[in-house]
């Protein structure tokens, strides 16, 4: 019984914590239809910006609740800069091109951001482990989790309802659903699809990075984060259906749960498990579980 | 006569690397071993671009060549070079023959992650295999080649001598098998699968017979490597191994079955030498060339030498 709980409770903690990280990737792709593979770097640099911020603002003597705050700063920064930067710097110069091909162009985006950050970071490994310790924990049972955990999964939970309201209840939102739907009409009816374009890379690449701050003070930032998380993205947003936001969501939950359940009963499969889910969604349904229909456009 | 050229440059080739072998200081020839290994299993994603897909899971099958021959080694107790490439070969017919069947139904960017997710699940494996080392791997070496024992200090020339026989092998294989019926339907499959079933080709058939070809050239690499350096780990298997073939076949393009081999060599060579000199700038470079062959040479370095006579 106790095991069950601390799987589901495991299984939750991981699930927002892959949301957060995914759901940028599968924002960006249903827009854009580019698959980021720099969305990983992207979440390297949040967390190492994290650690920049972060140390700074404790550094400086400020009250430590702030480097909360801090985090999020880290998040925006990044995404302020760096989105349009990869965007209106590269990425336009490419569109139209075939996805597979967007998929080497962001691939190239990586392995520069990879040594861009460790020009700038440094190559030893960095921390900011104070927001995490700050919280205490919370004893459910005879289980104690660090309180930090339930700040990533309130955070997913308020980013997923955030965006869902945003696409379904705001302008802005259906000018978005308009683009996804059909790029050239949107484009007829007035509507700026190129700033579209940048608004959406520049919102997907802080939410790349605000997973990477919110991870940064329970990891070791170094260099090789990137690699490893953008792997583990991809199994969730091709799960879930590339482009589904609700999709996304169902994909960090089963991913999170499989590996949940791993860790506490079969450790050796641990890392297998994730991808063997993936591999065995992408067979049964090759587009994955929510994919939308596509309308064959002559 | 460009076709005859080709076979003409690859026999210079294997007459030219066989004699100077012996002569080559250690490190050349290090470096052309891993070139030709990692030219034939580019060769194989070579074939598998032509067909329109980019697999982003190459180093499944090199790492399980690597494996196959390591476990013979360490394991059985085989030290035969011949022996051990041939396990690296039926391993990876194997398992592609198998996986084939479900892959052969995947383009775009669907086939590049199912691929990338079986990879994953070889290195998520082996991470946890603790009879295999675990994520440091094992150690390999070689004992004779084809039943023949190997002399004392000959044991590096040959090694080096059947990478050259199995890049050689490959190479011209590929050069004849792009020429056949089977293999012109590549371009086709690429351009309009609708016509090439229309003309009453099977596209899974060429597409599963192609990818198990790649596989086979993949694990063939994926031996010799593990041969070449003795010692074989995870890592092969992880998605950024993949990646750097995939690098190579962009950077050399499809043009000709040699280039494979020159983009393989020069990687190596600026790689070496950037480890050397320049190790946090390395991938910088690799990704600004990516991007600069995409936009301005998309048809790879190989362009290049064609681009004047092809009008």
């Amino acid at each position: 019984m106790n095991q069950i709980a601390a799987i589901l409770i495991d299984g939750i903690i991981y699930s927002s914590w892959l949301f957060v990280i995914a759901v940028g990737l599968t924002l960006i792709y249903g827009v854009m239809k580019i698959l980021n593979v720099a969305h990983g770097s992207l979440y390297a640099l949040g967390a190492y910006a994290a650690t920049a911020f972060g140390g700074y603002w404790i550094a400086q003597g400020h009250p430590p609740l702030g480097s909360y705050g801090m985090l999020v700063v880290a998040a925006v920064a990044v995404g302020l800069t760096a989105g349009p930067l990869i965007e209106r710097g590269l990425l336009r110069l490419v569109y139209g091109k075939e996805e597979v091909v967007l998929v080497l162009v962001t691939y190239a985006v990586f392995l520069i951001l990879e040594d861009l950050t460790k020009l700038a970071f440094g190559v030893d490994p960095l921390s900011i482990p104070q927001p995490y310790g700050l919280l205490g924990s919370i004893e459910v049972g005879d289980l104690i989790y660090p309180t930090y955990s339930l700040v990533v999964v309130l955070l997913s939970v308020v980013v997923g309802i955030g965006l869902a309201m945003t696409l379904n209840r705001t302008r802005h939102g259906k000018i978005l659903q308009a683009v996804i739907h059909d790029r050239e009409m949107a484009a007829a009816t007035g509507i700026n699809v190129s700033r579209v374009y940048l608004v959406t890379f520049t919102i997907g690449t802080a939410l790349a990075a605000l997973g990477g701050a919110l991870t940064a003070p329970t990891i070791s930032v170094q260099p090789g984060i990137a690699a490893e998380v953008i792997v583990l993205a991809f199994a969730v947003v091709v799960i879930g259906g590339l482009g589904s936001l609700g999709g996304a969501a169902l994909g960090a939950v089963i991913v999170g749960m499989v590996r949940a359940w791993a860790v506490h009963k079969w450790p050796e499969v641990e890392l297998f498990s994730v991808y063997a889910v993936m591999a065995a969604v992408l067979v049964m349904r090759p587009k994955g579980l929510f994919a939308v229909p596509e309308a064959r456009k002559i | 006569m460009p076709r005859d050229r080709t076979t003409r440059i690859l026999l210079g080739a294997l007459l030219v690397l066989l004699g100077a072998g012996p002569f080559l200081p250690k490190w050349a020839m290090f470096m052309l071993n891993v070139s030709l290994s990692w030219g034939t299993v580019v060769l194989g994603m070579m074939l598998l671009m032509r067909t329109g897909l980019v697999s982003f899971g190459q180093g499944l099958y090199y790492c399980l060549g690597a494996y196959a021959a390591g476990v013979s080694y360490a394991k059985l107790g085989i030290g035969d070079i011949a022996v051990m490439l041939l396990a690296s070969t039926a391993v990876t017919v194997a398992v592609s023959a198998v996986l084939g069947l479900l892959l052969a139904k995947y383009r775009d960017i669907f086939f590049a992650m199912l691929s990338l997710a079986f990879s994953m699940i070889l290195f998520g494996l082996l991470v946890k295999t603790s009879e295999l080392g675990s994520t440091d791997g094992f150690g390999l070496s070689v004992a004779s080649v084809a039943g023949v024992p190997l002399a004392e200090g000959w044991d590096r020339y040959a090694v080096f001598a059947s990478a050259v026989v199995v890049a050689f092998g490959a190479a011209l294989g590929m050069q004849r098998y792009l020429d056949s019926h089977t293999g012109r339907l590549a371009g086709a499959i690429r351009d309009n699968e609708l016509r090439v079933e229309y003309m009453g080709a099977s596209v899974r058939r060429v597409i599963h017979l192609n990818y198990v070809i790649s596989a086979v050239l993949a694990g063939l690499g994926g031996g010799l490597v593990g041969i070449t350096i003795g010692h074989v780990d995870p890592e092969m298997a992880f998605w950024t191994t993949s990646g750097e073939f995939v690098f190579i076949a962009i950077l050399s393009g499809t043009g000709n079955v040699l280039a494979p081999f020159l983009g393989a060599t020069i990687f190596e060579t600026v790689r070496s030498f950037a480890y050397e000199y320049s190790p946090n700038t390395w991938q910088l470079v690799l990704g600004i060339t990516m991007l600069l062959v995409i936009v301005f040479l998309p048809g790879g370095l190989w362009s290049v030498f064609t681009r004047r006579r092809t009008p």
